[in-house]
């Protein structure tokens, strides 16, 4: 089987481990060979979370530079950190709703122009898939459902051997029942703003 | 783990004792377990190394985790060198599932050979998720026997000396068992070989794989790795033109597999650490791996076209920080106001709390491990005349503060104990510790300890509590303490914000930015809390952030921050 690879970045909190937990769920429903890791070190703290999930044929639990299939970035300045894991055929998704890092707010860094961010992205991977993931959340009736917005647009590009359908299975099991309507509904917003961006 | 099955679990006040504890219990025939990290390893390592002479009954199985890269550590020790140092058997998974395979393996292995098994992992396996297969797990024995043996089991130098002997006898029964063990075997075929373990195993694999080799190069992968098993080493250098080495780390097994082929005479290359292949600093990656394994052996390769960031600006850094609301933010700010003017020194401690050496706050300026912080005041209050001001948690605390309060007090040294009591182990996300209202918890049976009551019983002579969210009355205690000849302590006592939270405990109401703000920004510039932020160039708090804790509103010079009205 081919081998797929898969890096989320967020911030702590923003939900990237119950998204990975979720397509962790989804590739076990669906047979296929699932190798994951992440570093949280002091992500509590507000600091940056990155899982690798590896697809198919492979044992490693980390991606090196260049070797990302799809790179999926919760907030958009953690997405251009994370361009080094990517290559010239990448696929890129970013949620362009920015997340001030601290250093930012006390005047010791400068926030990257969101326009420039995506032009750079747009020049260097195959493709970026851009939006604001928190209003689509928003909409969907619940703020942190984020992390499922992404997924939506995520599972929407095919880059993975997963299908809509056994990723909404696996959100029915890993996701609290109490936001599963909304989560549901953030996917499909998700899903559609990756379809209107192809 | 308590509460959902038979099995007896404890968070021990340290890994000293937690090995001791476990110890005790395999010494009366129960399988027991250890868990910590490899620092915590120093910690036990004086109960470790002459448990390796007693040995144990029942089997025990030390699982501890090396952390190459200092995810979140202070070093990267190799931690495989106390296997090594103490002569005990050990093993290492290579995944989540062998991980999980190995640990009934590790314990049968104990028990063959009356000696604790070490586990060693790293933080890469530790935090991988992969499918296990579950088995049934066998019938536990949870009550066992003490059966009096005291010239085996009491280490005075006659019955020691006695023990060495057999700790080598075991030793050798152990390389024997490593000889012929399923976690150690060889995969492929070729003239070249690879002996690697733990992750780097995945990455050879992979590598492999990409470079399409499995015919020219084959691996040792070792999985049980002390003693390393020298005849099945010795015959597959044999069996190679070259080979390369390749373990996260220090040189553990390529000076080990160095001295096997000398005493063969074997002339081939090894290596493994070196400028051009591997290093001993941080963790491997599998694009590294693959790069290595084809320019060490001259396969064709093409690497890996990473996008070229040159043109990428700067992105402002996102280090870990204290929360918002967090209480010790406020202690540090009291006791930066408090010791205004003073020659300071701030010794730290492990948790949370570090994160004060960033600025603003700029309440950290040394550490070596935990405990360090009183220990090393006494040193720099007898050699300086510096003001020593020094930082500990609760949890650390118990852990190793109480020895170095002691001694201080005994050898009359002169500095401020700050201890940062938020009523649990925050850092490494709320475990309980002696001082924990375990009740809070919903848990019955435990005992508490105050840290009170723990100074004052040491002899500390003087001896303040704050509330560090009451900033006017806490810098005027500090001021006091600060000014105290001698040991004195403060205890600055404040649940920690997110703990508080997890617990439904009442919450306070947040705080806004009212029009009275002159943009002074003593808040944001003083403070740094993550509630803050700056929009259309005026100084806003992020509702959803701001615990309410009021630290800021008592600071701001034109009382222009105000709680958020019910409302607004």
């Amino acid at each position: 089987m081919e081998t797929k690879r898969l890096v989320v970045v967020a911030v702590g909190g923003q939900g990237n481990l119950l998204a990975s937990s979720v397509l962790g769920e989804a590739a076990l429903l669906s047979g296929i060979p699932l190798h994951m890791s992440e570093i949280h070190g002091m992500a509590q703290r507000g600091g940056v979370v990155e899982s690798a999930l590896v697809f198919g044929d492979a044992s490693s639990t980390i991606i090196s530079d260049g070797e990302a299939d799809i790179l999926v970035g919760f907030e958009p300045a953690e997405t251009l950190r994370a361009i080094n894991k990517c290559n010239a055929s990448t696929v890129v998704i970013t949620n362009l709703a920015p997340l001030m890092p601290f250093t930012v707010n006390i005047g010791q860094g400068v926030y990257p122009d969101l326009k420039n961010l995506q032009e750079l992205i747009r020049n260097k991977a195959a493709k970026l898939i851009a939006f604001n993931a928190a209003d689509l959340a928003k909409e969907a009736g619940n703020v942190l459902a984020v992390n499922m917005v992404l997924l939506g647009a995520l599972i929407q590009t095919g880059v993975l051997p997963l299908s809509e359908e056994d990723v909404k299975k696996a959100m029915k099991r890993k996701t609290k029942q109490q936001f599963l309507q909304s989560n549901l509904k953030a996917f499909d917003l998700g899903y559609s703003a990756a379809a209107e961006t192809a | 783990m308590s509460q959902e099955s038979d099995l007896y679990f404890e968070y021990s006040t340290n890994e000293k004792i937690a090995m001791e504890v476990a110890a005790a219990a395999a010494n009366c025939g129960v399988r027991s377990m250890c868990v910590m990290k490899h620092v915590g390893v120093n910690v036990a390592a004086d109960a470790l190394m002459t448990l390796a002479y007693v040995g144990v009954k029942g089997g025990m199985v030390i699982v501890s985790a090396d952390d190459p890269f200092m995810f979140s550590s202070q070093n990267e020790q190799d931690n495989r060198f106390y296997a090594k140092m103490s002569g005990l058997p050990m093993v290492e998974p290579s995944s989540v599932e062998e991980a999980k395979e190995l640990v009934s393996y590790a314990f049968e292995l104990s028990e063959k050979l009356n000696e604790p098994v070490l586990f060693r992992t790293t933080t890469r396996i530790n935090h991988s998720t992969g499918i296990v297969t579950l088995g049934k797990i066998r019938e536990r024995v949870t009550q066992g026997d003490f059966v009096k043996d005291p010239l085996n089991l009491v280490t005075v130098p006659a019955v020691a000396r006695k023990l060495h002997v057999k700790l080598l006898e075991k030793y050798d029964k152990a390389q024997e068992l490593a000889e012929t063990s399923e976690y150690n075997f060889i995969t492929g075929k070729g003239k070249w070989g690879i002996i690697c373990n733990g992750v780097s195993y995945n990455y050879v694999r992979d590598a492999i794989n990409d470079l399409n080799i499995e015919d020219k190069v084959k691996v040792l992968r070792m999985g049980f790795s002390h003693p390393l098993p020298a005849q099945r080493i010795k015959s597959f250098l044999k069996a190679c033109e070259k080979v390369l080495m390749i373990e996260e780390g220090e040189p553990y097994m390529e000076e080990a597999v160095k001295a096997f082929a000398q005493e063969e005479g074997l002339t081939l290359e090894i290596k493994g650490k070196a400028k051009d292949l591997f290093s001993r600093l941080y963790e491997y990656d599998p694009g590294q791996v693959r790069k290595c394994i084809a320019k060490y052996f001259g396969f064709k390769y093409t690497p890996t076209e990473v996008v070229d960031t040159a043109d990428v600006p700067p992105v402002p850094q996102r280090p870990p920080t204290l929360c918002a609301g967090c209480s010790h933010r406020a202690t540090y700010y009291e006791i930066r106001k408090a010791a205004e003017g003073m020659q300071t020194i701030f010794p730290t401690d492990i948790g949370c709390y570090t994160l004060g050496l960033l600025p603003p706050l700029s309440t950290a300026d040394f550490l070596l491990c935990m405990g360090s912080s009183v220990g090393t005041s006494g040193g720099f209050s007898k050699v300086t005349d510096k003001k020593v001001v020094a930082f500990i948690g609760d949890s650390t605390f118990f852990h190793a503060g109480i020895p170095g309060l002691v001694n201080a007090v005994y050898n009359n040294h002169n500095f401020t104990l700050v201890v940062l009591d938020n009523g649990t182990t925050a850092m490494t996300g709320h475990q309980p510790h002696p001082g924990v209202d375990m009740t809070q918890l919903k848990l019955e049976g435990y005992g508490r300890v105050s840290i009170e009551a723990v100074v004052k019983a040491i002899g500390v002579q003087y001896v303040t509590v704050i509330k560090p969210y009451k900033v006017k009355k806490s810098i005027e205690a500090i001021k006091e303490a600060l000014n105290f000849q001698g040991v004195s302590v403060i205890i600055s006592e404040e649940p920690c914000a997110l703990y508080a939270k997890a617990l439904k405990l009442p919450q306070r109401k947040p705080f806004r930015i009212s029009e009275k703000c002159k943009d002074h920004r003593d808040c944001i510039n003083h403070l740094a809390c993550p509630a803050f932020y700056i929009w259309d160039e005026k100084v806003n708090i992020d509702p959803n952030l701001c615990t309410g804790c009021a630290l800021c509103a008592q600071i701001c010079p034109e009382n222009a921050i105000l709680p958020v009205k019910a409302t607004a």
